[in-house]
């Protein structure tokens, strides 16, 4: 017996009975592939929408919120900066390598949508354990691909941050974050208006690659079977970055020269949503001529040019007087042109064959998105795991704190060096520290405001999974400290919220109280959100993985006229804390590094985030930064003050003698607020009376020197040991740990 | 008068206005010149600046040789004039024969963006015509291919002819003899795999790039 078609294509029964109430009668096999990918969950966040309209999109710098292509912010001098984050979990999971590539080139196609010159990409990547050796191959293809694919479209890679956790084995998680800018006055919008103007489609042919990737692919789980995970690799798109680089000069060109009035880009569903979309969303209809569409291969049915995925594809909305000039400036960098759609006063999407040819579509444009199906799916509090099923806690008076550090550490350093971070020589601080850093230029006149921009991506499951609330708001509040460490304050944030399967209540209730937390942080911390992306279905062999949002931080820093301090100290610089407001520096395990790797302890609650002192400390690290106070900076976060100071000293390659971190708690735990400054000492003097003024506590607990690391009563390495494990190939010895390179 | 370089944009070319703009910053003037051109215009040098040239889908820089433009950049090599490839653009000019050699996969099969460390071999070059032999230059390098490969006695004669411009003091990608740039016996064709457009302003680390880029003043 097959099963409806409906249902194939991945439509509910009562969804399939919804399209029928719209149009009056029973789609046919077009209309329903329509339906089908529009209304997935990737494109319609069905599960998701009710949610996310807690979260605050508004400030008087927010010149687009969520709900467009990127969101744009006012960063002043006449400069608009869009940005946006987007997952391309699933289809890397299938085909590592060009899951990766076009999640870039699909995060890119965002941006210069706006009007905008993509200046940074940041990524978030998350893998399972590298001793598997398909995790490993998951790993090497995915950075493989953002390094093949962003290096050769133009966009420097500055950040992101990568690790490894069981939970993501046969699940990773890859999210692309892009960043671009524009004068303020060409904001363009996906937007199609009037009657008469015409769609041209620029760029690639379309082909069968990538049909239903948003719905077979994106908003499904995987199955306990490989080889059914195999024969997805159809909806896998192909990526080409040279198509990709010309249709971003083209776009920009055309947009500077004011030859068009709306831009989209097709992404997930095609040329069904860019065309939907770009109509409905000027309130009007289009007439979409399939037979004109340049196509890849021979014989493809109407449903697959509507809804193939094939990249480097855009849409734009030009008037019939300007044709000419779009065609022209397109043929100077070899892209493709096809008028294959008229916008109408209808507000239908008619897809016919020939223009004024048969209809073999028609349905109300705005049904496609307005429409969609919202569900108030039910929410479950997990059970409280008793403490007896947990795994039993090492005998921790055996541990070696030495070696325990040691496991801990991984440098990135093996990733993005595989990623061009220099290029347009903005890169004041790059990959590898707290947070990237660039020149503030003029995107068309190249004049440096004498300012700059700071990004950050910023994710902990580890946190989400003892509370993904109170996690989600240390997320955010980590992202402000990164940025406070090269300078900088917040403006705006992107999120990606990576969730497993939505139809599981607990797993609503983890995005639930998730979505609550970036609400709350955003608005005590007073930044807007304006964009993001939901993933779900993240569930490989029926486990869900743990709740994963993953934030993208926009700052800036108003005086940008020398390079500030980085991670490494220097031979005789006092190391000293600042924010640690209880006696024992607190010590909590839960959620931690160290916990999730010694397989014990998960559980347990998160150290408390107290915003008032949390912002206290960020406003004073920015002083210390921007007054060159300090050699050396870092905030505290995976793998506590033990990690934080390894770093520290490996980047240096300059020992640690340290006291008064006297237990495992204190070595390891994951408290928030908390950043480590290195100080000559000539001006520990200023810097005490700087954290006094502040109201922030401040503890001296070490002193950059030699070549041995030691904890007194704790641990005491040869410097040599430390430096070997970090700079051992990070997928040659990872298990389970974590590095941040922005 | 300004000298003025012109800085070939081929398709997939990224670093154009990066180099007009560090060329900006040692007071030369960048003028972008168009691949399908077949007149450099009234320019002093030629920058050849790094991308990926047509997408390098082939060997590097294999296709952007036969654009219309390296016609007139062979004829300016030829009659003296200064030309300078850099990155991708040395894989052009050794594609079209303005330089011996070729550029291969670095020997960790890796894209490599990172900090390095240069030595100046020969000033008998228009890039580094004002520097001594053995100055250290600190130019970020930005390839999967630059793996410089030349045979015996390509080696020799570019010993031979004082055209081993810049070497590496940690080779990086398995080039032979630390090869980082070279140059024809002339001086005035140099190709070389380091970014000097990356290190021509103190915010970005070095400025031992500009160093190097002020050898195309035609005034000093």
């Amino acid at each position: 017996m097959s099963e409806p078609l409906h249902r194939s294509l991945g439509l509910t029964d009562e969804e399939a009975a919804s399209i029928e109430r719209i149009l009056g009668r029973s789609p046919n096999h077009l209309e329903l592939a329509m339906y089908a990918v529009m209304w997935s969950e990737h494109c319609s966040y069905k599960s998701s929408r009710l949610h996310l309209k807690r979260l605050p999109s508004e400030a008087p710098w927010v010149l687009v919120g969520p709900g467009e292509n990127a969101g744009v912010v006012d960063v002043g001098d006449d400069i608009a900066v869009a940005l946006r984050i987007e997952s391309h979990n699933h289809p890397s999971a299938i085909e590592p390598y060009q899951g990766a590539a076009t999640g870039v080139g699909g995060i890119i196609r965002d941006i210069f949508t706006m009007g905008a010159r993509p200046i940074a990409l940041l990524d978030a990547l998350r893998f399972g354990p590298a001793e598997n050796l398909r995790n490993r191959w998951i790993a090497e293809g995915v950075v493989s691909g953002i390094s093949g694919y962003g290096n050769a479209v133009g966009v420097p890679t500055l950040g992101g941050e990568i690790s490894f956790d069981a939970t993501y084995s046969g699940n990773p998680l890859v999210n692309v974050m892009c960043v671009g800018l524009m004068p303020k006055e060409r904001l363009v919008l996906g937007q199609a208006s009037g009657e008469g103007n015409l769609a041209v489609l620029l760029g690639s042919s379309t082909g069968r690659d990538g049909i239903g990737g948003v719905s077979v692919l994106a908003s499904a789980s995987f199955g306990a079977d490989d080889r059914q995970e195999a024969q997805k690799r159809p909806s896998v798109q192909v990526g080409d970055p040279f198509t990709e680089k010309r249709l971003i000069e083209a776009c920009l060109a055309l947009i500077d020269g004011g030859f068009v009035v709306g831009v989209q880009d097709l992404g997930g569903a095609g040329l069904t949503c860019a065309t939907s979309e770009t109509a409905s969303r000027g309130g009007m209809g289009m007439d979409v001529d399939v037979s004109v569409v340049p196509l890849r291969e021979k014989g493809m049915e109407p449903f697959e040019v509507m809804t193939s995925e094939s990249q480097e594809r855009m849409l734009v909305i030009v008037e019939p007087a300007s044709l000419c000039d779009v065609e022209a400036i397109c043929e100077r960098w070899d892209v493709q042109t096809a008028v294959v759609g008229r916008v109408t006063a209808s507000g239908l999407l008619r897809v016919r064959n020939g223009m004024d040819g048969p209809v073999l579509a028609e349905l109300p444009a705005a049904s496609l998105h307005e429409d969609a199906p919202l569900y108030d799916r039910p929410l479950k509090a997990p059970a409280v795991t008793r403490l007896e099923d947990q795994p039993t806690p090492p005998d921790r008076s055996q541990l070696d704190l030495g070696s325990e550090l040691l496991e801990l550490l991984a440098n990135p350093v093996w990733v993005y060096r595989q990623y061009d971070h220099m290029l347009f020589c903005n890169t004041v601080v790059g990959p590898g520290a707290d947070a990237c850093l660039l020149r503030l230029k003029h995107p068309v006149s190249g004049v440096d405001t004498g300012r700059g921009l700071a990004i950050t991506t910023d994710g902990n499951q580890r946190w989400c999974s003892v509370d993904p609330r109170a996690g989600t708001e240390m997320i955010v509040a980590e992202s402000v400290l990164n940025l406070a460490c090269v300078g900088a304050r917040p403006l705006a944030l992107v999120n990606c919220l990576n969730f497993g399967n939505p139809e599981n209540p607990e797993v609503m209730w983890q995005l639930s109280e998730a979505i609550d937390g970036l609400a709350t942080a955003a608005n005590t911390f007073g930044v807007p959100v304006v964009g993001g992306n939901v993933s779900l279905y993240n569930e490989s062999q029926g486990r869900n993985i743990h709740p994963s949002p993953v934030v993208g931080l926009l700052g800036v820093t108003d005086n940008l006229s020398s390079v500030p301090c980085d991670l490494a100290w220097n031979e005789g610089d006092r190391v000293v804390l600042l924010g640690a407001f209880s006696v024992d520096l607190e010590g909590s395990l839960a959620g931690s590094l160290w916990a999730a790797k010694s397989g014990g302890a998960v559980a347990g609650s998160l150290a408390e985030l107290d915003y008032t002192r949390h912002l206290c400390v960020a406003d004073l690290v920015r002083k210390l930064v921007a007054g060159g106070l300090i050699s050396a900076v870092h905030d505290v976060s995976s793998g506590g003050l033990g990690v934080a100071l390894a770093e520290m000293s490996a980047h240096a390659e300059v020992g640690f003698m340290g006291a008064r971190i006297h237990n495992l708690e204190q070595l390891f735990g994951e408290a928030p607020s908390r950043v480590l400054v290195a100080v000559h000492p000539d001006m520990l003097g200023a810097v005490e009376a700087a954290a006094l003024a502040a109201e922030v506590p401040l503890t001296r607990i070490g002193l950059a020197t030699g070549q041995r690391f030691s904890i007194k009563g704790l641990l005491d390495l040869e410097l040599t040991d430390v430096l070997a494990r970090w700079n051992a190939p990070l997928l040659g010895q990872v298990a389970q740990s974590g590095a941040s390179c922005g | 008068m300004t000298t003025v370089v012109g800085v070939v944009v081929f398709p997939g070319s990224n670093c154009e206005q990066d180099v007009v703009g560090a060329l900006g910053e040692v007071g030369i003037e960048g003028r972008l010149v168009w691949h399908k051109d077949n007149s450099l215009g009234n320019i002093d040098a030629v920058v050849l600046p790094g991308g990926f040239a047509h997408g390098d889908y082939l060997r590097t820089g294999a296709m952007a040789r036969f654009s219309p433009i390296m016609t007139a950049v062979t004829k300016f090599a030829h009659q003296g004039g200064p030309v300078v490839g850099i990155c991708n653009g040395f894989q052009i000019l050794t594609e079209a024969q303005l330089l011996p050699g070729a550029l291969h996969k670095n020997k960790g099969l890796k894209f490599l963006c990172q900090p390095s460390s240069l030595q100046v071999k020969s000033n008998n070059s228009v890039l580094t015509r004002h520097l001594a032999v053995g100055t250290e230059l600190q130019v970020p390098i930005n390839h999967f291919e630059g793996n410089y490969l030349c045979s015996p006695q390509t080696l020799c004669d570019l010993q031979a002819t004082d055209s081993i411009v810049l070497t590496y003091t940690d080779n990086p990608n398995g080039s032979t003899a630390d090869i980082a740039g070279i140059s024809n016996a002339n001086g005035n064709v140099v190709g070389l795999m380091p970014h000097p457009e990356r290190a021509a302003h103190a915010l970005l680390g070095s400025t031992d790039g500009a160093r190097l880029l002020k050898g195309l003043n035609s005034d000093g």
